[in-house]
């Protein structure tokens, strides 16, 4: 089975959902070939050979490709993918503005949001915000899946590189669209997608100043902030932060909910997290019903409290 | 310039989801439907664009059985000019609806697609970006801003790291996020005036395109159910509890 992975970097460092992409395709086959598509990538090709699960790593940088952007981008993985069995990707933001538009060029479909693989062309994906889960065979000769990547593991890099470095040479100019400019959230705080500990805030936090609670026992705890959708449609807190059905899914070790009452597209995002807590005034709030643990009062007198006593 | 919009006919967002008892699906029969929430926004962007003078005429397309002319009544109610239906009583799956709207728009030939970056009953997020690619045009996907200028639209999308700006060249392709827009309430007299507008429907077997499934859903099935939790007093016993089972 050959296997092609598109790689999600920005230009400096692989993004971790490839390394989960990676442990799905371990499942599928041990022929794994990754693909980077950048421009000044060299470390990022550097850092892929370093997966010990991957084959080759092949390489296609170029200017034309800097921003990575779906128009030159998914012909380029088009191109390149049509000698696989496999196509995968991350179920990230980068992932799914690029393989849909491959799939159709290969005139292919694409499984989306893949959380398990029964057999060979046989998956298991979440549907309707999580509320319903569908086993779904696949009918073509390629297949492709963009992979959840809280449902597979990390795969681990190693000290030497063991996979094969190989150039692209195919240079595909974009004519239709160009990068204007981007507002990325600067944080020394873990990525959402990847923190063990997660505290995020709702409605109830009232205002984007008060999101400086959740932030200072995020830092006590080494923790990343999120928020619902509530939240950041109020302005309380960036698009960036938000967890859910249309967010970020996320499922880590402690997931601690403040202020949020628990609507499905909340739930979707957090309700694979090992450990829920659930801080809320409103004792009938849905997000008890997910929760491990549930304090119901003001969390502005909760917060302060578990402040003092995590300092303790 | 011609907007198409295209839009789904869904399981409410509030509804409850019931799985079907024979495994085979979700139940959508007795159950409250409604517009794709990401395509509603869409339909009111492609309707602001046009009340500000960017475009002559807002076109609303959907892909369904009969029943869905009320979601598409939605739509012109909304402010939308006509309305076209392609009629089917078999699942599209999104390549198959992504060559269905490429042939519908090579026949009316639209400056601008906008489509809700995903459905909420299917969630796949595809098939906008399907459709750039098949048209072979760019496309802005999550988009939460829109600025239009000569010969192209600025279009800013809501991405893993925050927010990225792209510039695309007319015609495009553009899918619609949550915070792009507040969709407007339908007054009486709109509904009313939406049933004279054209609603024209076209068998699917006409546009002579590949609708062939390629993916068979084998069952769904209810995920697991979390264990309900304790309620605790205070912080002091929170702090406690996490530390027993050492996530902190």
């Amino acid at each position: 089975m050959k296997i092609l992975i598109l790689a999600e970097h920005d230009n400096q460092v692989l993004k971790r959902s490839t390394h989960h992409t990676v442990t799905a395709a371990t499942e599928l086959g041990s022929e794994i070939d990754l693909l980077i598509i950048g421009s000044d990538c060299e470390k990022v090709a550097k850092q892929a050979c370093l997966l010990q699960a991957v084959k080759r790593v092949l390489v296609a940088d170029d200017t034309v490709y800097a921003h990575q952007l779906a128009e030159n981008a998914a012909a380029l993985v088009a191109e390149v993918g049509k000698q696989y069995e496999y196509i995968l990707t991350g179920a990230t933001t980068f992932g799914k503005n690029i393989l849909p538009r491959a799939a159709a060029l290969l005139d292919v479909a694409l499984v989306s949001d893949v959380i398990k693989i029964i057999t060979p062309d046989t998956f298991e994906r979440p549907i309707y915000a999580g509320n319903a889960i569908a086993t779904v065979k696949s009918l073509d000769g390629i297949k492709m899946l963009s992979i959840r990547t809280t449902a597979f593991p990390a795969a681990k890099e190693g000290e030497q590189a063991v996979a094969t470095l190989q150039k692209i040479s195919e240079r595909i100019p974009n004519a239709l669209s160009r990068f204007e400019y981007q507002a990325l959230t600067q944080s020394m705080r873990p990525e959402l997608n990847e923190a063990r500990i997660i505290i995020s805030g709702g409605r109830g936090l009232k205002s984007a100043e008060n999101f400086h609670l959740l932030e200072k026992i995020a830092d006590r705890l080494g923790a990343a902030v999120g928020a619902s959708r509530a939240a950041v449609d109020a302005g309380f807190a960036p698009n960036d932060y938000q967890v859910g059905q249309t967010g970020k899914v996320v499922a880590p070790d402690l997931y601690i909910a403040v202020g949020i009452s628990g609507a499905i597209q909340h739930l979707a995002g957090m309700k694979d997290s090992k450990i829920i807590v659930a801080i809320n005034n409103d004792p009938e709030a849905p997000i008890f019903q997910v929760a491990d643990f549930g304090l119901v009062g003001d969390l502005f007198k909760i917060l302060p409290e578990l402040q003092n006593e995590l300092d303790k | 310039m011609k907007i198409l919009v295209a839009i789904k006919r869904v399981v409410d967002y509030k509804a409850s989801i019931r799985i079907k008892s024979d495994g085979c699906g979700v139940e959508t029969s007795n159950v409250k439907m409604s517009m794709n929430p990401f395509d509603e926004i869409a339909v009111e962007e492609a309707i602001r664009i046009r009340e500000k003078g960017g475009a002559s005429e807002v076109i609303v397309i959907s892909m369904s059985g009969e029943v869905c002319q009320e979601t598409l009544r939605t739509a012109l109610a909304m402010g939308a000019d006509r309305a076209i239906l392609v009629k089917s009583d078999t699942e599209i799956q999104p390549l198959a609806a992504a060559k269905i709207l490429k042939s519908i728009a090579e026949q009316e030939s639209p400056g601008l697609i906008l489509l809700g970056k995903q459905a909420i009953d299917t969630d796949n997020n595809q098939v906008g970006q399907m459709l750039a690619g098949l048209l072979n045009w760019p496309q802005g996907t999550f988009a939460s801003k829109m600025e239009f200028h000569e010969n192209g639209v600025s279009v800013t999308r809501e991405v893993d790291g925050g927010l990225e700006t792209l510039f695309l060249k007319l015609p495009a392709v553009v899918t619609t996020d949550l915070r792009l827009n507040e969709p407007r309430y339908i007054s009486l007299p709109n509904i009313v005036k939406a049933k004279q507008k054209t609603l024209v429907i076209i068998p699917i077997e006409s546009l002579e395109v590949d609708v062939s499934p390629r993916q068979q859903t084998l069952h769904v099935t209810a995920p697991l159910k979390r264990r309900s939790g304790v309620r605790l007093q205070d912080a002091a016993e929170l702090v406690t509890h996490l530390k027993k089972v050492q996530v902190i």
